[in-house]
């Protein structure tokens, strides 16, 4: 099967914006356990907590890195790749990429400069709060940049041009305030306090039962922290999640019926745990299923009804016009359950660390981590981090053939005059660029992991050199 | 009409803050192996950028949201019209971004070295391939009706469809500008920054490259005018010359904040000469003038436009004041010589 370019062009849009991803979630959340870290050292004036504050800081800030130089593809490739979208949609998301950049990247690009050079420049209290401006920024720039992805999956705030026959953006408040973006938003960010907990809760494990064990009464400190942050992340995504399935019920009913490939129109319609089909249509062969619980999570009641894609294929046909509107639904079967496995499983194994180090076992010698799990907590970053991509795949795919929910389709998005080989050309360069950059950020951050705490008494910062007179 | 004016301008603004804080970022990082000897001289000139070089790229994200904001036609044809030097753009800034920021997370000398390479060839990439566009957003694009570069066809056609551009004279020229440019500000910016033997070489670079240029610009002017080229061109070419003269003479004699500033007002005035070189028209088509872009054909609705007022009048002098801040609390030197401490 040979590739066209618009296959091409969205293989390159998943591929640069699933890496980004890996990084935004781990920034958002090292953002606020630094924060948190070093609130807690200037409450209690315990050496550890600074030392646990100037190794998150560094975490923080080469993920940060990666994060913003892979951003940056994000905001050039809806011009590049996609221009006609670019055009049709520029008044709605012109105005949120601008916004997003003015209002929050500013605050957190300039703020972690300021952070990571300001120790002993900047009075304590000071440059505690650049720390929690730079924190608060991530947050306001995933916000925005969300209410950009709802308006894809729920256009709002917007009126067709008579004349130009582009979207005109009528108020950027209920642009922001999308019904989907407010379900969306703590969704995703329970599922970033998961990630940077998951690789909180590594570390500090590895560093206080591995067999290297050094400074165990810090680490012990660290994978609390992240063991709390995961099952907390945990919890809350479930509790948003299961809010942002109705929704997406509600505005999207084609993406819920993929998600359990219900093919006819069902009352107290069941879900599958796993089930084995024909790819591309009809019941399954095999499959478990919990009884009415599909109903329960897409409507909130056992016997709701639940339309079916074989009717929804119909009802947007005649809406719409012909063509086919149903994803690919073994795609959107899989990744939504695989997104649950893995953040429940991440969650769970937190839990088990949190029972096994119960009151104050986490500096018992004697009563040690059981084996397997100290030899599954490395793997533990990968879940959190599997399942935010899995979301991602599912909430993007299953959304197919739309680029925004009934208003216009992938297909009519792209570039007009983009090449196939240009796609090739670029597809293979970023590929291989951001292959490099994960090998060298994960050898980074096993170093920096591995590494003695930083002593007191010594520069905090590495990149220092002794400050002489002012230069303006 | 009003609107669309002001929204031109602050697009401007936007990009000239861009090349004026990233240029001496870009300068200083391919500066670095030059005029650095050792790993410490090197990590000095490195930390005078340390603290501002994301916040100053930020004016990018700002710059490149805005003209989709304001102008999404633009935006698009721009994007579209220079894909594969933009995806070039991105590489090298990804290249040097992480090479910076991950440079001194690690104490050890190959390491630093390869990051430190990785940092020079990049900037000096960036600066090429910015100079190579900014040539080609005077000269044009061959934009259709509907503001698209369509391909000749075949897979070498797909290719030169946008990588074209970029290699003609023009861009030849632009390119070699802004890496002077970049050089020019990254060595005033050293001089400024820092103290001991970076400081020393920083400032006779410039000066070196200052004379040059004021050499280059006063022949350039002199044969302009000989063969009859337009007298804007012979003007732009003898104030060129008698800037890097100034520049040459403030350096040597010391006043390196005074020197610093004249590079900056000149990269920014040659940035406000690029956007507004062919009047209210943003991007020339080459096929046929109806289909140039201009400020008002590009535009985005009122409705858009008043929104992003909004936000600019209440965010955008804020930004400036923050930034300015962190420029103030590290105004410090950093040493390049080896302290007794």
């Amino acid at each position: 099967m040979a590739l066209d370019v618009l296959d091409l062009t969205r293989l390159q849009f998943a591929v640069v914006t699933i890496y980004h991803y890996f990084f935004v979630p781990l920034s958002i959340s090292l953002a606020f356990a630094t924060a948190g870290l070093q609130t807690a050292w200037l409450r209690t004036g315990a050496e550890h907590y600074r030392q646990l504050t100037l190794l998150v800081g560094k975490l923080l800030m080469i993920t940060f890195a990666v994060g913003v130089v892979t951003g940056l593809v994000q905001e050039f490739q809806f011009g590049f790749g996609w221009s006609a979208f670019a055009r049709f949609y520029g008044d709605v998301f012109g105005p949120t990429l601008a916004i997003e950049g003015m209002l929050a990247f500013f605050l957190e690009a300039t703020f972690l400069g300021l952070w990571y050079f300001g120790w002993g420049q900047l009075s304590q209290r000071l440059h505690l709060a650049t720390i929690w401006i730079v924190a608060l920024g991530t947050l306001l720039s995933a916000f925005i940049v969300l209410a950009g992805n709802s308006f894809m999956q729920n256009p709002v705030a917007y009126e067709l041009d008579p004349v130009t026959g582009r979207a005109r953006l009528t108020s950027f408040v209920d642009l922001a305030l999308n019904k989907v973006n407010l379900a969306a938003f703590p969704h995703t960010m329970s599922g970033a306090l998961m990630v940077g907990g998951a690789l909180l809760l590594t570390i500090g494990a590895w560093r206080a039962w591995g067999r290297h064990a050094h400074d165990r009464a810090a680490f012990a400190i660290l994978a609390r922290l992240g063991a709390w942050m995961t099952v907390a992340g945990g919890a809350l995504t479930a509790i948003t999640g299961d809010h942002l399935g109705k929704v997406i019920t509600e505005v999207q009913p084609m993406k819920m019926a993929a998600a359990e490939s219900l093919y006819s129109t069902t009352t107290g319609a069941p879900f599958s745990l796993f089930a084995i089909g024909k790819v591309g249509g009809g019941e399954p062969f095999f499959s478990i299923q919990v009884p009415h619980l599909l109903s329960i999570l897409a409507k909130g009641s056992p016997n709701a009804t639940v339309q079916g894609l074989d009717d929804l294929q119909a009802q947007y046909a005649a809406q719409y016009g012909p063509g086919s509107y149903i994803p690919m639904v073994p795609v959107a079967f899989w990744t939504f359950r695989l997104m649950i496995g893995a953040g429940m499983l991440a969650a769970g194994l937190a839990l088990a660390y949190l029972w096994f180090t119960r009151r104050g076992r986490d500096l018992d010698l004697s009563r040690p981590l059981p084996r397997w799990l100290l030899r599954v907590v490395p793997l533990i970053p990968l879940l959190p981090t599997a399942a935010n991509s899995f979301g991602w795949i599912f909430t993007e795919t299953a959304r197919q053939p739309w680029i925004a929910f009934g208003v216009s389709k992938v297909a009519d998005g792209i570039s007009p005059g983009l090449t196939r080989s240009e796609v090739m050309v670029s597809l293979l360069a970023f590929s291989a660029l951001y292959g490099l950059l994960a090998v060298i950020w994960l050898r980074l951050v096993l170093q920096l992991s591995r590494e003695p705490l930083t002593p007191a008494e010594t520069a905090t910062s590495d990149d220092d050199a002794p400050d002489l007179t002012p230069a303006y | 009409m009003g609107l669309i004016t002001v929204w031109f301008a602050l697009v401007v603004l936007c990009w000239v803050m861009f090349f004026v804080l990233e240029g001496f970022d870009f300068g200083v990082g391919l500066l670095t192996p030059l005029l650095g000897r050792n790993e410490h001289e090197r990590g000095a000139a490195i930390r005078t950028v340390g603290p501002f070089w994301d916040g100053n790229e930020v004016w990018l994200v700002a710059a490149v949201g805005v003209t989709f904001a304001a102008f999404p036609s633009w935006y698009a044809a721009m994007m579209s019209g220079l894909y594969l030097p933009m995806v070039l753009l991105l590489l090298l800034l990804a290249g040097r971004g992480v090479a910076l920021e991950f440079r001194g997370k690690r104490d050890d000398p190959p390491w630093r070295r390869r990051c430190e390479t990785a940092l020079a060839a990049c900037s000096a990439g960036v600066a090429l391939v910015w100079g190579a566009m900014l040539a080609v957003f005077v000269q044009g694009l061959a934009l259709g009706a509907d503001g698209e570069v369509m391909s000749s066809g075949g897979t070498l056609g797909g290719l030169r469809r946008t990588v074209g551009p970029v290699l003609g004279w023009p861009a030849a020229i632009g390119a070699g500008l802004a890496l002077f440019a970049a050089m020019l500000l990254g060595a005033t910016f050293l001089g400024l920054r820092t103290t001991g033997p970076v400081r020393r070489r920083a400032r006779l670079l410039a000066v070196t490259l200052a004379s040059v240029g004021a050499g280059t610009d006063l022949v350039s002017a002199l044969l302009a005018a000989a063969f009859g080229a337009s007298g804007q061109v012979v003007v732009i070419l003898a104030g060129c010359a008698v800037a890097c003269a100034v520049l040459a003479v403030t350096v040597w004699t010391g006043h390196e904040a005074v020197a610093f500033a004249l590079t900056v007002l000149t990269v920014a005035a040659a940035v406000v000469a690029v956007f507004t070189w062919n009047g209210s028209v943003v991007l020339p088509s080459t096929l046929d003038p109806a289909w140039s872009l201009t400020r008002s054909g590009a535009a985005a609705t009122d409705s858009a436009l008043r929104l992003l007022s909004v936000v600019g009048v209440v965010v955008l002098p804020g930004i400036l004041v923050y930034q300015t801040w962190s420029y103030w609390v590290f105004r410090r030197r950093v040493a390049s010589e080896r302290l007794a401490s």
